[in-house]
């Protein structure tokens, strides 16, 4: 697993309150992991503070799952 | 029948929870308060030494059963973060009382008969200041999606319903440090009206932060002169106090009909006896000569209160906030009761907790349906040489055994708002 992959993972549990082991790359923040509308607003804005990115509305909204955070970071990081 | 209500519903307190200075629990708080225990100590929520005042009643932390707060034993840690402080204190008292009270809605009519009504005096301070600072930064993007909800006053009512399924009346009072007897007092008639057979009402303050202190600083308002020796720094009607003594908590009880109450053979601490109130249309922190406010406030209590008389008041919570309106108040008291004066007690349980702002008036309440139940008047710390002699007794230093059957408890809030409450002895 890559390093952003391990720390959208941390943040996840820290903000979510979640056990590691369900923070699978397909599980659904708000379907699988417990979190609303607003959790979802300020997971976002945690990985922008973490990784130093601009993640726009339009984006954040198709941000459904650990995967998509994953991908949607390492793609701004390599760009 | 001797009940108060409009149109024959009587209110009886089944539950009751506080979060105070000296303990989180009711019953610890109550302990420690007639031992002659003291809550207040050198701030520590924040370094003070920049501003005048110095001391406060903080929630200890600490083990739950050891009277500390332990948050995580009230609010899931997840929730924390969306949460100001006077929601977490607001949510430990109110699930205190609801417990207390046994009352679990099994079916959609219980819910909806059920109400939350829980306000504070100033809210989220230390999440506005936080915010301020976000947003002045040049961060306003950053700002938690959480700050409004976690500063909105009727927050503890929104999270209380979420939490049991209260599908009642959702509502929270901002009176100052009137709340939390406009609370009991406004839910109490929501139930006499019908609106709901159950409610769960009170206050919450959390304002000890270096916002909400140096804004009482520059008010004048907090005593300066015992940062030295914190727990002689609240001294109601004695000559040398200075100024009041901020305190945090909260103060929650669960109000229901008494018919539903004994149907379901709940434990009755006491009856709501009569509640009034009044506004001062005078200034916005002073209270007027001879505290008329408070006379008026204290005569509509007695006028809903299906018959009693000053006679039969044994005791009286005062608001007495070791400030110079504390001798306004005692004007107002020694006014309204005449000759019952003299065999009227009256204490000032701030002098061991401070002012809890929002919450001094449910938390005091509490304190009132105690005093009954055992027989037992908190005492008033620090008074040590009275500004002013009277014929009531105000309970220096120690607490006294009593037989106490009604109880009166006044709150007074800046803006000139004034409110009694009438608690009594359940007699069926």
């Amino acid at each position: 697993m890559s390093d952003i992959a391990d720390k959208v993972k941390k943040i996840v549990v820290e903000h979510l309150g979640v056990d590691e082991s369900k923070v699978t790359p397909d599980a659904s923040f708000i379907d699988d992991l417990g979190a609303d509308s607003l959790d979802t607003v300020e997971l976002v804005m945690a990985f922008e503070e973490a990784f130093s990115v601009e993640i726009p509305e339009d984006a954040a909204e198709k941000i459904a799952t650990v995967k998509d955070a994953i991908d949607y970071i390492e793609k701004q990081k390599a760009a | 029948m001797s009940g108060t209500a409009t149109n024959g519903r009587r209110v009886v307190v089944t539950g009751i929870g506080v979060v105070s200075p000296l303990a989180v629990g009711a019953e610890l708080t109550w302990k420690r308060l007639i031992e002659g225990q003291s809550g207040i100590g050198r701030i520590t929520h924040f370094d003070p030494s920049e501003l005048p005042a110095q001391v406060a009643g903080q929630v200890p932390d600490g083990p739950t059963a050891e009277g500390g707060l332990t948050l995580s034993d009230w609010v899931p840690v997840k929730d924390q973060k969306k949460m100001d402080r006077f929601i977490h204190l607001g949510l430990a008292a109110a699930i205190q009382a609801v417990e207390d009270s046994g009352w679990k809605p099994e079916d959609e009519d219980g819910r909806c008969a059920t109400g939350v009504m829980i306000g504070s005096g100033i809210g989220g301070l230390q999440t506005i200041y936080d915010g301020s600072l976000t947003v002045s930064s040049g961060k306003a993007r950053r700002l938690s999606p959480f700050f409004i909800p976690s500063a909105l006053i009727n927050l503890i009512s929104g999270h209380l319903s979420i939490r049991y399924g209260f599908k009642g009346p959702n509502h929270a009072v901002v009176t100052a440090c009137a709340t939390g007897v406009h609370a009991i007092g406004d839910a109490s008639r929501l139930i006499q009206y019908g609106d709901a057979d159950v409610m769960v009402a009170g206050g919450a303050e959390a304002a000890i932060c270096s916002l909400g202190i140096a804004g009482f600083c520059s008010a004048r308002a907090l005593s300066t002169g015992s940062n030295d020796d914190p727990t002689k720094a609240s001294r109601p009607w004695d000559k040398d106090r200075d100024g009041f003594i901020m305190g945090e908590g909260a103060g929650v009880v669960v109000l229901e009909e008494l018919e539903h109450a004994k149907r379901r053979g709940a434990k009755i601490y006491g009856e709501i006896g009569g509640y009034g109130m009044s506004g001062d249309a005078h200034h916005i922190t002073a209270p007027a000569e001879g505290h008329e406010g408070a006379f008026r406030a204290m005569k509509a209590a007695l006028r809903n209160s299906g018959g009693l008389t000053t006679a039969d008041i044994d005791y009286v919570n005062a608001h007495g906030t070791s400030t110079m309106a504390d001798d306004l108040e005692l004007d107002a008291v020694e006014r309204f009761f005449g000759d019952d004066a003299k065999r009227l007690a009256m204490s000032s349980t701030k002098s061991a907790i401070g002012h809890l702002l929002g919450a001094a008036g449910a938390v005091e309440a509490i304190f009132c349906l105690q005093a009954i139940r055992d027989g037992i008047v908190p005492p008033t710390l620090n008074l040590d040489n009275p500004a002013r002699e009277s014929v009531i007794d105000r309970v220096a230093h120690v607490a006294q055994q009593r037989k106490i059957d009604v109880a009166l408890s006044n709150s007074f809030g800046f803006g000139g708002t004034n409110a009694s409450i009438i608690l009594k002895r359940f007699k069926d």
